[in-house]
């Protein structure tokens, strides 16, 4: 049998942190990738798969990582752990390369881009700086950047999102690599755009011959292109094998949830499938469909017309230009139904919630609130409105203040708007929402740093609902979490808004998750409204070009994928 | 690597977690670890006992008590007993002074009766002589003063100096600092403008014009070091204040109807804590450095008080006739407190901002 491109076997490594314990990120784990596959190491956060591939290239921190003696990692049958810093060099940039999450990061940003493309081929293959140049160029054209004899000359801001990453491949294949590490390299990116470059990888796999170790935490991206995949929890591996077959039996329960718990296109059920349903052991049980839809009747609560915010981007000295972030945006928002606002990047999505909540001054329109435009009323009216409008942000990470307990977090809502007779009052009430959104009852003395992300957006979820308010915008607030946590608090806002009958204004770049919560769905691009309508039916028809764009870039999942979750 | 792990199991694992910890305790923590931290912290810790003692009287009060011969050295650099000479005098015997006495026993004393009135006048009043130490543990200045007590003297009034100058720095940037920052637009082009005057001369300029138009005194001294310390808190703060104005927390604070004096102060101070802390403490050291300097020019505390610029200012004088022992005293004084400052201020850095180490 042929020796594998890359062979991790008993891989075991523990991190020493500050206290002096050890945390054991990976647990004796082992697999291969074989020559000219795309292997996917799918997880969530905290599985160790940023670790494995570190530890793949060499690059872990000498000072605190302890690698276990039986350990072994070969690549090309030579092992990695006993290379020299040299070997290791040479290792890198040669036969390995790697592209990340975020290009901008990982570009220079004070040399051009055709500079550090020169600069890895001079360094690597000892080209003349002339070839150096020319090859450059070839590569450019070859991942499919428009205009490359000029482009070269391009700073890294000068380039998108998308282009930069294209960039980032063209540097990374510029020595032909023969195992390319692509750690989430289309998370930071519009889903059209992602689609694109997964497109590209793949074509630069299959001519260049490489293999791909592809990192994601999205099992959707790898059904589509991968050949194989891993799936890591906890620094062990759960479940591996031909993709298909993993997608379509899959054996661990693990690996059941992660298919499930990812809110599909097709069907929408009650409940999203959390990963406990499957831990579990018990068959699972899909739950009905839910219906959704805006019904004629229904009392509208928030009444948006013509709605514009323009920033004022200067120019010159005197000069100024209008950037019109939401032009002339109009809806309904019915009491106790959910509006889904959908866009990429820049489509002014946001920006709307935001001026709603009036964290941002509008520059025209009305917003109607039980009659009332709250978009022009002075500060002194709009404070008792406040309570009712509540917003949830992207990132909980950010949203919570980390000197405040989360006692604190919650009580100072009720302070400033008179909530609750006295403090006894106050700490009943908090400590009730903790216990609706479902955290333990200890949580309200700690501080946020304590929890994880997922824990952490339930506690801004429990301190909008101290207020009680009636509209909650929901600004990206499941993004930054891990799909099996994203369920969890998509759940959880769906039984508060059946509990209380809020309106949910949804706003998120996630077609599906919007998909999944919406009844009514806007659809955004460049500050504009170009499609609005009950969910399904944009989405079983979408009228305008854009949408059709957006629902196509969508990572189709085969057939077998789809099969699989009526499980 | 990240340390959150989104279990479903999240729950019981946060129970089975220590009790709640704030951001300060854990960086108490840090510090605790940091073995050169918790030294410094402890020297840091004497100098401020001994700076409280000096205030309360408890040490260093008699300073200016002429103790000792002039310029006496320290006890451990005395080789030869010297000044033994100085209060005796012993008559030699058979000298014309003698013959002179028995004469006059001959003749009648006119003043017998006047010299009979004085001696019971004087033995009416009781006299004592104190004699003078020739040495003293760190020996003494020219005046015969204590080094060891005007030493400590002037740890407490250089100390307190540099510490209340820091602290009235500190609150000064803050508030401006804070205002402009968070406000932005015309209020921070004014207090820029402010700032960009007052940065303009150089700070020792600064410092001298303060002091030559003002009283002598240690207020004065604060105040000198508060007007011209606060720019660089000022700068800090408002950089701070800007960013964390943007920040997803204080957008939730205003979601949620906070006012604006909350979200600066009690929102966004506790955030940028960590930062003054550090800055005072630099400023400490560099007020201390400072005081040196200006008393060294003559504009210090004045003659009434001592520091250990006023000390270091004898120096030169005595240094000529070789009596060294006032400036090793200053000198070890001084270096000890700034070292250790110094490296508290990295220990602070590092356990209150592990990201940066």
């Amino acid at each position: 049998m042929k020796t594998p491109l890359v062979r991790i076997s008993n891989l075991k490594i523990d991190f020493k942190m500050e206290d002096g314990r050890y945390f054991e990120a990976l647990k004796r784990i082992s697999f291969d990738i074989p020559h000219h596959t795309v292997l996917a190491l799918v997880g969530e956060s905290g599985s160790g798969k940023s670790v494995t591939s570190t530890a793949l290239m060499g690059l872990l921190p000498e000072s605190n990582t302890v690698i276990d003696q039986d350990s072994c990692i070969e690549f090309n049958g030579r092992s990695v752990l006993a290379m020299s810093k040299k070997e290791l060099r040479r290792l890198r940039g040669g036969d390995i390369a790697m592209i990340f999450q975020d290009p901008m990061s990982s570009l220079n940003p004070v040399f051009t881009i055709g500079d550090q493309i020169i600069e890895t081929l001079q360094e690597h293959k000892s080209m003349s700086k002339k070839a150096a140049r020319q090859k450059a160029i070839d590569l450019l054209t070859e991942v499919g950047l428009p205009n490359p004899e000029s482009r070269i000359h391009a700073y890294p801001h000068e380039l998108s999102g998308g282009q930069q990453q294209r960039v980032m491949i063209a540097i990374a294949i510029a020595c032909e690599p023969k195992l390319l590490i692509a750690d989430e390299p289309t998370t930071a990116l519009d889903v059209t755009i992602q689609k694109q470059i997964l497109e590209l990888i793949t074509k630069m796999q299959k001519k260049h011959g490489m293999s791909v170790l592809f990192v994601t935490h999205d099992l959707g991206v790898v059904a589509e292109f991968a050949d194989e995949v891993v799936v890591m929890r906890h620094g062990e591996i759960c479940e591996s094998g031909v993709i298909e077959e993993v997608f379509r039996h899959p054996k661990h329960p693990y690996t059941k949830a992660l298919l499930n718990c990812r809110p599909s296109l097709t069907y929408r059920p009650e409940r999203l499938a959390v990963i406990d349903d499957f831990l579990q052991g018990e068959a699972y049980q899909l739950p009905a469909n839910r219906s959704r839809g805006y019904q004629e009747g229904n009392p509208v609560i928030l009444e948006v017309n013509n709605l514009c915010k323009y920033f004022k981007i200067k120019t010159g000295l005197f000069r100024y230009i209008d950037l019109k972030a939401v032009d002339g945006v109009s809806f309904q928002l019915q009491r106790g139904k959910t509006l889904g606002i959908v866009g990429e990047s820049g489509s002014g999505k946001s920006t709307v919630g935001h001026t709603i909540m009036r964290l941002l001054e509008s520059t025209s329109g009305e917003a109607l609130f039980e009659g009332k435009d709250i978009l022009s009323m002075s500060n002194e009216d709009f404070k008792p409105l406040k309570r009712r409008v509540q917003i949830i942000f992207q990132n909980p990470y950010a949203s919570l203040n980390p000197r405040f307990t989360v006692g604190q977090i919650l009580i100072e809502p009720m302070l400033l708007h008179h909530i609750g007779k006295d403090k006894q009052e106050r700490e009943k009430l908090a400590r009730s929402l903790l216990d609706k959104v479902g955290l333990a009852a200890n949580a309200f003395n700690k501080y946020p740093h304590e929890f994880s992300g997922g824990q952490r957006q339930r506690i801004a979820i429990a301190r909008c609902l101290t207020l009680q308010p009636d509209i909650l915008i929901c600004d990206e607030s499941v993004s930054a979490l891990d799909v099996s946590v994203q369920a969890q608090v998509l759940n959880l806002l769906q039984d508060l808004q059946d509990e209380f009958q809020m309106s949910y204004l949804f706003i998120s770049h996630d077609l599906s998750v919007v998909k999944h919560i919406s009844d009514q769905i806007m659809v955004m691009q460049q500050g504009k409204v170009v499609e609005m309508g009950d969910a399904d039916s944009v989405y079983a028809n979408p009228q305008h070009d854009y949408t059709q764009k957006l629902i196509a870039s969508i990572p189709q999942n085969p057939q077998w994928f789809e099969a699989n979750l009526a499980l | 690597m990240s340390q959150d792990n989104n279990l479903t199991l999240d729950q019981e694992k946060v129970e089975t977690q220590v009790p709640a910890q704030s951001l300060s305790s854990l960086a108490w923590k840090r510090l605790k670890r940091d073995k050169v931290g918790m030294i410094s912290l402890l020297i840091v810790c004497f100098y401020l006992l001994l700076c409280a003692a000096g205030w309360m009287g408890l040490a260093g009060e008699n300073w200016r008590a002429d103790v000792a011969v002039p310029n006496a050295p320290p006890t451990f650099a005395t080789w030869e007993p010297r000044g033994t000479q100085v209060n005796t005098v012993t008559a030699p015997s058979g000298s014309a002074d003698q013959v002179d006495d028995d004469n006059s026993a001959a003749a009648p004393d006119p003043l017998a009766a006047l010299m009979a009135q004085a001696d019971k006048h004087e033995s009416q009043y009781e006299s004592k002589t104190t004699k003078l130490k020739e040495t003293l543990i760190l020996g003494a200045d020219g005046q015969g003063r204590d080094v060891l007590q005007k030493a400590i003297k002037g740890t407490s009034v250089s100390v307190s100096v540099a510490l209340l100058g820091a602290f009235c720095a500190i609150v000064i940037g803050t508030i401006l600092g804070a205002i402009a920052g968070y406000f932005g637009k015309w209020v921070d082009d004014v207090l820029m403008w402010f700032y960009s005057i007052f940065t303009s001369v150089p700070d020792m300029l600064l410092l001298l014009s303060f002091a030559a138009v003002l009283s002598r005194g240690i207020s004065t001294l604060v105040l000198i070091f508060a007007l011209t310390s606060w720019t660089y808190v000022f700068r800090l703060m408002r950089a701070e204040f800007m960013k964390h104005k943007e920040r997803d927390y204080i957008k939730a604070a205003d979601a949620i109807g906070a006012g604006q004096t909350r979200k600066m102060f009690r929102h966004i101070l506790p955030n940028v804590s960590h930062i003054l802390l550090v800055q005072f403490s630099i400023l400490t050291v560099g007020m201390i450095k400072s005081e040196v300097v200006l008393s060294f020019l003559g504009f210090g505390v004045g003659i009434k008080q001592t520091s250990w610029g006023a000390m270091l200012a004898e120096v030169p004088a005595e240094l000529i006739q070789g009596y060294w022992w006032q400036m090793l005293t200053v000198t070890v004084f001084m270096s000890v407190l700034v070292t250790a400052f110094s490296l508290l201020t990295d220990s602070l850095r590092d356990a209150l901002d592990p990201k940066v180490s």
